[in-house]
């Protein structure tokens, strides 16, 4: 059975601190909570690439692809000549598609966006704090019951302001 | 008050001064909100009056037949595109003049979009048959026309919208959840915390979050430039003197950006004072923007003088005489208007002192939406009404229903962006606390 235990603080640096100090120690399941994006953090934790840039392109193809399709199929199902142009011109056509690409594109990274951060993240909710939002960082770890100890010496040592545990 | 303001902005600061904004009404918003519910009335109105009337009571007179309903439309538009330049394209460049006033610009933008699409609605006079813009076929199987640049209007139009509606709505979050966060009444605390989509701060949510926001400015920088050229193809494509130029696109977008900083100027005045926002818009945001205002100045001059010298170059007596019929002809005073509001107004923000002088800046932003608006009456109303044919010219005079709408349609705008800003985070509390220096213990 899992535990998490999360440590509160005030300081950027004391956070980059545990955080190194946690990696050390092997714990790689943890969450820092920021009331802003840092890269900072960001670097120390050092996350793969987010996959959100593949739901960007793959939507912005789809949205390429649907345009030409569009246009192109419904022009030639009824072949009539409009503006002494051919029924299928592709330079005007190019405003749908252009169109469709970005709107295509642009929905499909909300989408990626609310699958990766909000659905599949999975952050034990009793370790937030509503602090983060405001102006405390957190860092939460969830270890094996045994390691709960180490862990909050870890964050204790680094200056956490407060230490709370869940069931994670 | 005053000793609020001189306490040192820090984390907990910025997130209970946006906190307090979208706290109950105060009397002087309430002052401002009835009003424009009222102008909204006159608007409708004056809309179901033309609707059972018809078109006869807009001032539509033969040859002019695009009036003050696509003047506003055009103008709306064009306001709607410095919130994208805001809050996408000096993202993309990291100017951090924009931190504080981007939320407001962007809400600026979807709201006048909204008030923008309205437009072409009210202009067909049988609004139900709008739906024959959108893509389906008709009984007849035959689809819409790709060629037109109607329909690719709608294509541009309805995709800026969503486009910048998603992007207003992402940009939003972490600061909702940091209200959800600090409101105690439980009705509110369960709307914040549905709208906040469960946003947690995690350094996970951050990563996805940071290159989602990235990926939306890179794919709504081309979106705002590709906008106002579509809508500038509405004129261009046709042959009509003083629509026909390829220099329309550019032009159009220029003006567009010119006329949307003015607004934001305009906007963020009322809103910085009401809400005692001075150290958050200070005056450096005001003068990065009254830069980006000469340059759209000087570059919106310059098509005007090109567009003078091509009709003249061209050799096409229908297109000098368009262009002498515009700075002299009965239109002469709209023309002037124009040219002084948005070429030689501007001139004074080239002194430090003025790009700083809150005063100063509100009523140079006011003239110059004023100009911008004339520009594109002048552009519409003078090109139809001297076309081709001397037997067929004519004179087009704005009719009391058209300006009932036009006022209806600023009251509409006004309305919205009062609801935003009682509601909604006004300040993006996530990004000002991003410039703001990080906490250290070692300093």
């Amino acid at each position: 059975m899992d535990q998490g235990v999360v440590g509160i603080y005030s300081y950027q640096d004391s956070v980059l601190s545990a955080v190194e100090k946690l990696k050390e120690a092997g714990y790689r399941n943890m969450r820092v909570f920021s009331p802003f994006p840092d890269h900072e953090i960001e670097a120390a934790v050092d996350l793969p690439e987010s996959p959100v840039r593949f739901f960007t392109l793959f939507g912005g193809l789809l949205g390429a692809t649907c345009g030409i399709g569009f246009t192109v199929l419904t022009s030639s199902s009824w072949p009539i000549a409009v503006s002494a142009k051919p029924i299928v011109s592709i330079i005007p056509y190019m405003v749908i598609v252009f169109e469709l690409t970005v709107l295509f594109g642009a929905l499909s990274t909300f989408l990626g966006l609310i699958v990766n951060s909000l659905i599949r993240q999975r952050t034990p909710v009793r370790l937030y704090d509503e602090r983060f939002s405001d102006d405390k960082f957190g860092v939460a770890v969830i270890c094996e019951k045994e390691n709960i100890g180490a862990v909050e010496a870890i964050l204790n040592s680094t200056g956490a302001e407060e230490i709370k545990f869940d069931e994670a | 008050m005053s000793q609020m303001q001189q306490r040192p902005l820090t984390y907990a600061r910025v997130t209970e001064d946006v906190v307090r904004m979208v706290d109950k009404p105060s009397k002087k918003w309430w002052a401002l909100f009835l009003p424009t519910v009222a102008l909204v009335g006159l608007g409708v109105t004056c809309f179901f009056y033309q609707v059972a009337e018809g078109l006869g009571v807009a001032g539509y007179r033969h040859p002019v037949f695009w009036g003050v309903y696509i003047t506003d439309f055009v103008f709306w538009v064009g306001i709607a595109h410095s919130g994208t330049l805001i809050s996408a394209i000096l993202y993309l460049f990291r100017a951090r003049f924009r931190m504080s006033i981007y939320r407001i610009a962007e809400a600026m933008t979807v709201f006048a979009v909204l008030t923008a699409g309205l437009f072409p609605i009210i202009h067909l006079g049988r609004p139900w048959n709008f739906l024959w813009l959108i893509p389906y076929p008709n009984s007849r199987e035959l689809w819409i026309n790709f060629k037109s640049p109607l329909v690719w209007d709608v294509f541009a139009v309805g995709t800026y919208l969503t486009v910048s509606s998603v992007f207003f709505v992402v940009g939003m979050i972490p600061d909702i959840a940091a209200i959800r966060d600090k409101v105690k009444e439980t009705p509110r605390k369960i709307i914040y915390s549905i709208l906040s989509f469960g946003w947690k701060g995690s350094n996970k949510e951050w990563l996805h979050y940071t290159r989602a926001y990235l990926y939306f400015a890179a794919l709504a920088t081309p979106l705002v430039l590709s906008v106002h050229s579509v809508v500038s193809w509405d004129f261009a494509m046709g042959n009509v003197p003083g629509w026909h130029t390829t220099i329309f696109p550019p032009y159009f977008v220029a003006g567009a950006i010119f006329s949307g900083l003015a607004m934001v100027i305009t906007l963020t005045i009322p809103i910085r004072k009401i809400f005692h926002l001075e150290d958050y818009i200070t005056l450096d945001n005001y003068d990065g923007m009254a830069k980006l205002i000469i340059l759209t100045s000087c570059i919106v001059g310059y098509a005007y003088a090109a567009e003078f010298f091509m009709a003249w170059y061209s050799g096409s007596p229908y297109e000098w005489g368009q262009f002498v019929y515009r700075a002299t002809g009965e239109y002469a005073l709209f023309y002037w208007t124009m040219v002084i509001c948005n070429c030689v107004v501007p001139i004074v923000l080239w002194w430090e002192k003025v790009r700083k002088n809150i005063k100063a800046l509100f009523v140079i932003s006011i003239l110059i939406n004023i100009g911008m608006w004339f520009e594109r009456f002048n552009i519409i109303v003078i090109s139809l009404s001297r076309d081709f044919e001397p037997g067929a010219w004519g004179i087009y005079k704005i009719s009391f229903v058209e300006a009932g709408i036009t006022i209806g349609s600023f009251a509409w705008f006004f309305m919205f962006f009062l609801l935003f800003v009682k509601t909604l985070p006004a300040v993006s509390i996530a990004e000002m606390k991003e410039i703001l220096p990080v906490p250290k213990k070692g300093g």
